[in-house]
């Protein structure tokens, strides 16, 4: 079958494209259930396996140093932090309730709407378009080069970004 | 590959994450939502960089994860002084502004 499709076009990269249908899949699967789980601890769990199928997506399209940095700051500080979260907020282990509210209904419409009109969108605006089949991988000092060059102002802001976010976070949290 | 099965992929990422955000009562799942939508958006950067070659897009990207990190930062915090207050982190509950 494998052999098959890489005969019928040379152009086809097929294990890529395996790679992706697994995690495509796995991603789904993942995210619904990261919205529907009634534990708040299994609902972290399904977000890692998406957070992950995001990075090995990167790496199919090529961009390793962004791969790496979503495993280091999403995969080992935004869900630890996460954890924390529902630690601190002593949410309920063994399944709430109701997990949803009571307009789960309106919820999973506009979702549904909101899908329908991005697929008809994008296959209407994009169609067929191929990405280059000497996808190379972006050298980690042509994007350091970047963001160091052109745009060396946005990034002083967004750490700017960063130590207000911080301090907001400690006087919001904090008790007194 | 084609450009398309990255972006519906995206898309199919980010319906679900709208869904999280409004049908969730738990304030910290409607937080794991919003990550899911920002990540939507980075594949979608990704993606479109790869198209055009163009590093731009993952430069955002890597704004993106910053930006996401500050905002689930004080997202926690507001969930946290919530919790404190409320003793609940049921966001139906918080309904002082209600008119």
């Amino acid at each position: 079958m494998i052999h098959l499709l890489a005969e019928a076009s040379p152009s086809y990269a097929v294990p890529a494209n395996i790679a992706f249908g697994i995690t495509a899949v796995l991603m789904t699967y993942s995210a619904i259930r990261v919205v529907t789980a009634s534990n708040v601890v299994h609902a972290a769990a399904f977000l890692v396996v998406v957070l992950a199928g995001v990075a090995v997506n990167f790496i199919l399209l090529g961009a390793e140093f962004l791969a790496i940095t979503q495993v280091l700051v999403y995969i080992g500080a935004i869900v630890v932090l996460f954890l924390f979260g529902i630690m601190l907020t002593k949410a309920p282990m063994e399944g709430e309730e109701r997990p949803a509210r009571d307009n789960w209904l309106l919820g999973a419409a506009s979702g549904l709407v909101f899908l329908g009109l991005l697929v008809y969108a994008l296959w209407d605006g994009f169609g067929k378009d191929k990405l280059p089949a000497d996808l190379a991988p972006t050298s980690t000092g042509a994007l350091s080069d970047a963001i160091f060059g052109g745009y060396l102002f946005p990034f002083e802001v967004v750490s700017l970004l960063l130590l207000a976010a911080l301090v907001g976070a400690i006087v919001i949290a904090r008790r007194d | 590959m084609y450009l398309n099965q990255f972006l519906m992929l995206a898309a199919v990422l980010f319906s679900v994450g709208v869904y999280g955000v409004i049908a969730r009562k738990n304030g910290v799942m409607v937080l794991m939502s919003i990550e899911l939508i920002l990540n939507a958006v980075n594949i979608n950067l990704v993606a479109f960089a790869a198209m055009n070659g163009a590093l731009a897009g993952q430069v955002f990207a890597l704004f993106v994860i910053a930006v996401a990190a500050a905002e689930v930062g004080v997202g926690l915090a507001i969930v946290l002084a919530i919790f404190r207050n409320y003793k609940t982190v049921d966001i139906d509950e918080v309904d002082l502004m209600k008119g």
